[in-house]
């Protein structure tokens, strides 16, 4: 605890403004007419300064107020990344409520439970979409008495009390700042640090989602901390395109960028975000591992189709950059003509490849939630992009640990950032306190105590252990840790992940505690697998097609084998190398309830929806068949058939022994 | 149905139309009218006529017999661009865009009409035809975004999956800011969630500019669905005119589509 006491009076000294409110009206009056956001409007950019930011803000919360928005009221704000979706957040705590963000694809009744538990007042959205669910199921939500909405496109007809379009809003705030002027800055003024300033409802992999409540202090102190850490100033460029729910973006998007002074850039629509990377060049970037997957692959597949040449040039100076660019990265000694070779191959290779990606002006590119394959840090790393794996909870208000920047170790995620202690329970729980621990969960007093103890320490619910380095490696949920019948251990999502790091695996579930052996399910990746299959004049008609050959399953099978010969070296879980697997006729998704929202497999529930396949991977059968009800994007469901072959797969004797 | 949405006078009526080719008579003796604002489908089984209508009402085909009278004026003989400038435009069965040029490009040919200046300032890029192509192609990102297709701007249209061509030629038909709109087939070949978006945009053309659309489907559950009027060939004579429902009861309809006796 000493650490923190050391840092949090050298805050309060440094700025007095201790709540996003009181930042916003700073950089109006610092750097006023330094860009805040940027959207992209036909086909255009449109800029706020800070300025014009706290001037919309301002009508925003008074037209709130106007409507009967009160302090401690929570307003849920719905919607891709939009500037004034920002500014309803900013809007709320100028209030002194709580802004709560919610998933914007979420279905009408997954919202029901965030929006009742929440007791929700007021809600600002996106477009008629987020409206009409909101309609659907607002007799279920007595709290809620207005909805205003952003993008007035077919809201001409809708004639429902509660319902106004933002620009009636924001004049009917003019309206009465002008009527009131000293109100708008008493109620900012009112606001402290250790007020709550935000609700993010955990992603809710076990049991229903919690609100997790954050106090600006916490807020602030973590963001400034890791500002700090990375040397980020006011002239970062972020592009925004991450759920806003999501506490990643809450901190990327929006707390740093309050707390620096960062132009944050909201793309066109959510098919577009890869062309406003490129006009936009951001400095310091955000994506979880499966984003930088898909460039890669991206950037693999155009060079398979690529003339001789380029093909040539392309590996050539890619072989180079593995060799050395990651020492030049790293400020290491590299002798003179490999550095004139990797400059050459910066004009040739790597500078043309971060164009295209938009990473040409990237200085720091971080990424999270899933564990990254090695040879996606070999690949980005070689190129000059200096990515880092991050290791954060919604808890912790993310930040926890980070790689630092002259030692990334691809299986471990880094070391506590400064202020952020952490340590490992006697069960291999990591447990964490430090300035960024959240409040508390929302009318859960229960739970709160549950997940942090008397000393402020908060179980992460991820199992680990500390490397030599003093560095952190995340093996899996503490929960899903278990073991085999003959008590090696058995950590599915290390499995997986390990698997996963394969480009022919999409998702993988594994399965053996209080089993004789592991098995899996498997997705197979239907870009690069089908890609495989054309590339071998092998036809087929879609996913499920695909999945059900033989030669695809050979292909897995290979791919498993080489996870169980890697495995075989593993001192702890060289025990659970997968002995049986089936490749699962449909991907998994969210809108079966399958993945959550953020695309993590919800194991228990995947194990009671296949529970026959289950069980036919244990007694020996070679075929099985299973029914299961899907349902399409429109939300009407079907009946899927399918019946699927059971492979096995070789193991491997250790290869060290079990005292290790 | 949209109950704020009025329904105005006919605006173009059709009568007594009869062409035939050679020795085929693709239509004999057909009248319909389209009313102003309104979403009128034509329906029938494959060789019914109904492309042949729609290239009569649109000035492509001229009738043997028959006129059309559109906004009070008897037409005579009339080719498409006289029809395009009217403020009537298509989409076709097979897209007819070009293919090498890119989504905006092809979006901007819809604009043509709306252009004014020479030869000479169009090549040099100077003068009125640089604030007209400025002019344009805010009209034009307008159309972009309400499409939906801003992720697509620059992508040559060749590059595109069936169910995105069809939307970058409606795209194209509303750039002539048309008050009729003639779609032949403007579905055919998607999938649900495709139709789902196309149908979703023709209703939104239809009630944020007011646009008359006529069109040529074949999947009955989305003619049932959007159509305010719906009008029914068979072998180039019509068997029905009148809304969706009176359309499900009536026993010439029902006959054609189960095959009945002719």
């Amino acid at each position: 605890m000493a650490k923190l006491e050391s840092i949090r009076p050298a805050l309060v000294q440094e700025s007095v403004a201790d709540t996003f409110p009181k930042l916003l009206q700073a950089h109006a009056r610092e750097r006023s007419a330094r860009p805040a956001m940027r959207e992209k409007d036909l086909g255009i950019w449109q800029t706020w300064d800070w300025d014009e930011v706290a001037t919309e803000v301002r009508a925003l919360a008074l037209g709130l107020s106007a409507k009967g928005f009160k302090r401690g009221d929570r307003l849920a704000v719905i919607g891709d990344n939009r500037p004034r979706l920002y500014m309803a957040i900013m809007a709320a705590q100028c209030m002194g409520g709580i802004p709560v963000p919610l998933y914007q694809d979420a279905a009408a009744e997954e919202m029901v439970f965030v929006l009742g538990d929440a007791e929700v007042s007021m809600a600002v959205v996106e477009d008629q979409e987020q409206v009409d669910k909101l309609l659907e199921i607002r007799d279920r939500l007595p709290a809620l008495q207005a909805m205003v909405y952003d993008d007035p496109r077919g809201m001409r007809h809708y004639q429902h009390d509660g319902v106004y379009d933002m620009a009636e809003i924001l004049g009917a705030g003019r309206i009465h700042h002008d009527e009131h002027p000293l109100f708008f800055q008493s109620m900012v003024d009112m606001g402290r640090g250790s007020d709550p300033a935000i609700m993010l409802y955990t992603s809710g992999t076990t049991g229903h989602p919690k609100g997790v409540l954050h106090t600006y202090d916490s807020m602030i102190i973590t963001a400034r901390n890791a500002a700090n850490l990375e040397g980020l100033t006011e002239h970062e460029e972020v592009l925004a395109y991450l759920p806003m729910a999501w506490v990643g973006d809450n901190l990327f998007s929006y707390a740093q960028s309050l707390v620096t002074g960062f132009c944050v850039s909201c793309p066109e629509s959510s098919d577009t975000v890869m062309t406003d990377m490129r006009e936009i060049g951001p400095t310091y970037y955000f994506a979880p591992p499966r984003v930088y997957e898909n460039l890669l692959t991206q950037v693999m597949i155009r060079m398979e189709d690529a003339g001789r040449f380029k093909y040539w040039l392309f590996h050539y100076f890619m072989n180079h950059a593995r060799r050395v660019g990651t020492d030049i990265l790293e400020g290491k000694p590299v002798g003179f003509w490999d550095r004139l070779g990797y400059k050459l191959g910066e004009y040739l290779v790597y500078g043309p490849v971060k164009n295209v990606l938009g990473f040409t002006r990237l200085k720091l590119a971080y990424t999270a939630g899933e564990a990254i394959g090695p040879e996606l840090f070999d690949f980005y790393r070689a190129i000059g992009v200096n990515i880092k794996q991050l290791y954060g909870q919604t808890e912790a208000y993310v930040m926890v640990c980070v790689h630092p920047n002259d030692k990334v170790k691809p299986d471990t995620v880094g070391v506590p950032v400064p202020g952020v202690e952490v340590k490992i329970a006697d069960n291999g729980e990591v447990l964490f306190r430090g300035p960024g621990t959240f409040h508390s969960y929302w009318q859960r007093p229960d739970a709160t105590n549950e997940t942090r103890n008397a000393e402020g320490w908060v179980l992460s619910g991820d199992a680990g252990y500390f490397d030599e380095d003093g560095q952190l490696k995340i093996i899996d949920r503490a929960k899903d840790v278990g073991r085999l019948t003959n008590g090696s251990l058995f950590a599915p999502k290390y499995l997986e992940n390990k698997l996963k790091f394969f480009q022919h695996i999409k998702e993988v579930v594994a399965f053996g505690d209080g089993q004789d052996y592991t098995t899996a399910f498997i997705n197979i990746d239907l870009t690069a697998v089908g890609n495989w299959a054309e590339k071998r004049g092998l036809p087929y008609t879609g996913y499920t097609d695909l999945a059900g050959q033989a030669p695809v399953y050979e292909l897995i099978r290979e791919c498993i084998e080489k996870m169980n010969a890697d495995l075989a070296r593993d001192p702890k879980l060289h025990g659970s190398q997968i002995r049986r697997f089936l490749i699962l006729h449909k991907e998994l998704d969210a809108d079966d309830g399958e993945l959550t929202r953020t695309r993590k497999v919800r194991r228990k529930f995947i194990a009671e929806r296949y529970a026959p396949l289950i069980d036919a991977l244990y007694d020996g059968s070679q075929v099985c068949s299973i029914d299961t009800v899907v349902k399409f994007e429109d939300g009407r469901s079907g009946q899927l058939r399918a019946t699927l072959q059971i492979r096995d797969a070789k193991t491997y004797p250790a290869i060290v022994t079990e005292a290790a | 149905m949209n109950p704020h949405r009025k329904i105005g006078d006919v605006i173009l009526q059709a009568e007594a139309i009869s062409l035939s080719f050679g020795g085929v008579k693709a239509l004999s003796n057909i009248s319909l009218e389209v009313r102003e604002h309104e979403i009128l489908s034509i329906i029938g089984p494959n060789g019914a006529g109904k492309s042949s209508m729609l290239n009569v009402i649109n000035g492509v085909y001229h009738p043997q017999q028959g006129h059309v009278v559109y906004r009070g004026k008897t037409r005579e003989r009339m080719r498409p661009h006289e029809a395009a400038r009217q403020g009537i435009a298509r989409t076709f069965q097979n897209i007819a865009l070009f293919k090498g040029m890119s989504v905006l490009d092809n979006i901007m040919t819809g604009r043509n009409l709306k252009m004014r200046a020479n030869f000479i300032q169009q090549a040099l890029y100077w003068g009125r035809a640089q604030r007209e192509e400025i002019a344009q192609r805010a009209y034009v990102e307008k159309i972009i975004d309400f499409l939906e297709i801003q992720h697509i701007r620059k992508t040559p249209v060749g590059r595109l999956p069936y169910g995105l061509q069809k939307r970058v030629e409606l795209a194209r038909a509303l750039a002539a800011e048309p008050s009729m709109l003639l779609l032949d087939e403007p579905m055919a070949g998607m999938n649900v969630e495709e139709k789902q978006d196309m149908c979703r945009f023709i209703l939104d053309v239809n009630d944020e500019f007011g646009t008359t659309i006529v069109l040529i489907e074949h999947d009955m559950g989305v003619v049932m669905d959007i159509s305010d009027r719906i009008v029914v060939l068979d072998y180039g004579k019509k068997i029905g005119d009148g809304s969706p429902d009176e359309i499900r009861v009536n026993p010439d309809v029902i006959a054609a589509y189960l095959g009945g006796s002719h």
